[in-house]
């Protein structure tokens, strides 16, 4: 701690003694800019948050006191978390789909040839750029002829095919850059093909893999155009939002969102920490 | 495999055969050429030659990460042409390592005894002997990104020897080091050979690396065996040019044979050479190329012992252990003579630019190559 500070002391000081005065209007207008960009991207979920404590039933300033009743209140609506959680199961299950379909595919692309080889990457990649109402109503289309009934099942299937494509584009950037000797080390040491891919590629891969899935699993817990056209009488928690707010904010909806965003938080926070143990241990490569 | 049991037995037996081995790569390049060639149990080998010339490959068709197109391999006596790294007894010290980055070092080493089914106590005790032997006994908890690379060498090479494999393979184990440390390596390495008595096999595209180590050089040209020999006997008697220029430093000099019988002398400017081992395919007029290695011409007549010659010093250069002097013997042809020092500059004696000096050779370390074989090697080595 106190060689950091020393250093970051240091530092300034270098700075400041040569170059303080002109860099002084610079200093304070990028900081101007800076506080602009992140109050232009935070503001609305500060509000959101401080919202969520004020005892006034309707959102909107001053504010009035600090409770806790909208917490209470949202965790105890039977329908609000019903719809939170089919969220969770359909994004978990999306991200299953993803994994199963992802990592083979990855390794598909990077380590075989085949023909057909750059068209079918093109393929596996697009569902994400297309528009989630043509994947939605095509799927709808898709289930209808086939004769299957709407529900979370549904949804999960239509999220998994959207969202695939970012596994297989982080696995396949990660394998990319994997040094295959290590895999040809670990069968020179006696290790059968599936102990290399346990012991030696997956720990390796490990972060592209997690990250995908934070990814994967954020995208499809807020999703809603798909999920409007595919899902039976299950809402989940962005449908079941969008249906409430018809008749007005409430404050459990602040709270609701509150405990999201502390949970994206501390996932965001997980992956980073994880990202840079992996950067840690690679890093003579 | 064609012998009896016990035949040839005062001879070190052979460990690994491999069998008119061709390996083509996609594109139809072919790296290696159907190669045969038998190692002995125990023997430091090294494949030596340019990149490109197949060495790596051969080295990847043993250790089984390269499967051969036809040929085969034994091992023991077991064909094991075919089978995966994992089935054969033979380990691998990679280029650059290959150390798992997600595991300690001493996960590292003892990766191969946890495949293996090793009790964990076992595997505990026989990592830290191993650490003790590479002499890096507080490192059992480091990442490899920790050590520097003569570090992860040591780990690298602990790592391939925990198994006790019957053959360990080396490619081009000392590219990761600095100058200095490469030398104490190469002894080290020699010295650990000759403890454990595994047969070593290793991959380099430097010859000295590949003299002070090796029992035997296997110098390879384009996918094929140029010459098999030790050390000594490829510096000494080169098969082709090919061979002399990559070993150390030689005279390439364009010569006309003339031949008498049996005496074969060959002319160059003024001078002429008797050869002793010309063979008897040499022709009376032929143009060939004379190969002499430097440091075997002695100022000085040498009591006529030997080939004496005279040349015009066109130039000396100093070396801080040896001088080079280039000797114009006639018609513009120059020869270089490597001299020893044994005493300070100043006190040797040496002659000048413009002086005339006479030196002498002997006849059994001068040898003859084709022309056009030279030619083409000439050119190569002025393109790398």
């Amino acid at each position: 701690m106190t060689t950091t500070q020393m250093h970051g002391i240091a530092t300034t000081e270098k700075l400041g003694s040569r170059r303080r005065r002109p860099i002084d209007k610079g200093t304070s207008a990028l900081a101007v800019a800076a506080m602009s960009v992140l109050a232009f991207l935070y503001v609305p979920i500060a509000t959101l948050m401080v919202f969520s404590f004020n005892d006034n039933p309707v959102t909107r300033l001053p504010l009035t006191g600090f409770t806790l009743d909208w917490y209470h209140k949202a965790l105890t609506n039977p329908d609000l978390m019903t719809a939170l959680w089919n969220s969770v199961i359909v994004g978990l299950a999306a991200v299953a789909i993803c994994l199963a379909i992802g990592i083979p595919t990855a390794f598909a692309l990077d380590r075989y040839d085949f023909p057909g080889k750059t068209a079918f990457r093109r393929l596996v990649i697009l569902p994400i750029t297309l528009p989630g109402l043509i994947t939605g109503v095509s799927m709808l289309v898709f289930f209808r002829a086939a004769g299957v009934d709407l529900s979370l099942w549904t949804v999960i299937v239509g999220h998994g095919t959207a969202l695939t494509a970012i596994v297989v584009t982080n696995v396949f950037a990660r394998l990319q850059r994997f040094d295959r000797r290590i895999e040809e080390a670990s069968a020179d040491l006696g290790a059968k093909p599936w102990q290399t891919f346990l012991f030696v590629t997956l720990p390796n891969i490990k972060s592209a893999l997690i990250g995908s899935s934070l990814i994967a699993f954020t995208l499809s817990f807020d999703e809603i155009p798909v999920t409007f056209f595919l899902t039976g009488r299950d809402n989940t928690l962005p449908m079941y939002i969008w249906s409430v707010i018809r008749r007005g904010i409430t404050p459990e909806i602040n709270a609701i969102g509150t405990i999201i965003v502390a949970v994206s938080i501390v996932l965001i926070l997980v992956s980073v920490f994880m990202m840079y143990q992996e950067n840690q241990k690679g890093s003579t490569r | 495999m064609a012998h009896p049991a016990g035949f040839g037995a005062e001879r070190m037996a052979d460990i690994l055969r491999l069998d008119h081995v061709t390996k083509t790569f996609r594109g139809g390049v072919v790296a290696v050429d159907d190669i045969s060639l038998d190692i002995r149990e125990g023997e430091f080998l090294t494949m030596l030659g340019p990149s490109g010339c197949g060495k790596t490959t051969t080295l990847r068709m043993i250790g089984g990460f390269e499967y051969p197109d036809s040929g085969s391999i034994l091992l023991d006596g077991q064909d094991v042409t075919d089978a995966p790294p994992y089935q054969r007894p033979v380990n691998m010290m990679f280029q650059d390592f290959a150390l798992f980055p997600h595991m300690t070092v001493a996960a590292n080493i003892g990766y191969g005894l946890k495949i293996a089914g090793t009790p964990r106590a076992e595997t505990e005790s026989r990592v830290r002997e191993a650490l003790d032997m590479i002499e890096l006994p507080g490192m059992a908890d480091r990442l490899p990104s920790q050590l520097s690379n003569g570090q992860r060498q040591r780990v690298a090479l602990a790592r391939a020897l925990m198994r006790h494999p019957r053959i360990l393979l080396l490619d081009e184990p000392m590219s990761a080091l600095d100058a200095k440390l490469k030398e104490a390596m190469q002894v080290e390495l020699k010295h650990i050979h000759d403890r454990i008595g595994i047969t070593f096999i290793m991959v380099t595209h430097d010859q000295t690396e590949s003299m002070i180590m090796s029992d035997r050089i296997i110098v390879m040209r384009n996918g094929r065996i140029e010459q098999i020999g030790s050390p000594t006997e490829l510096y000494d008697r080169p098969a082709s040019a090919y061979v002399a220029d990559f070993l150390g430093t030689s005279n390439m000099v364009p010569v006309t044979v003339h031949r008498t019988g049996e005496e074969v002398v060959a002319r160059a400017g003024d001078a002429s050479f008797r050869i002793a081992r010309a063979g008897s395919v040499v022709a009376d007029g032929a143009t060939m190329t004379m190969f002499i290695r430097p440091e075997k011409i002695r100022l000085g007549a040498n009591g006529g012992d030997g080939n004496v010659f005279s040349g015009a010093v066109r130039e000396v250069f100093f070396s801080g252990n040896a001088v080079r002097i280039d000797l114009d013997i006639g018609a513009g042809q120059i020869v270089m003579v490597h001299h020893q020092l044994d005493t300070a500059l100043g006190d040797a004696g040496l002659p000048a630019a413009g002086d005339t000096v006479t030196c002498s050779v002997k006849p059994e370390t001068i040898s003859l190559f084709d022309s056009a074989d030279a030619a083409a090697v000439a050119a190569v080595g002025g393109a790398a």
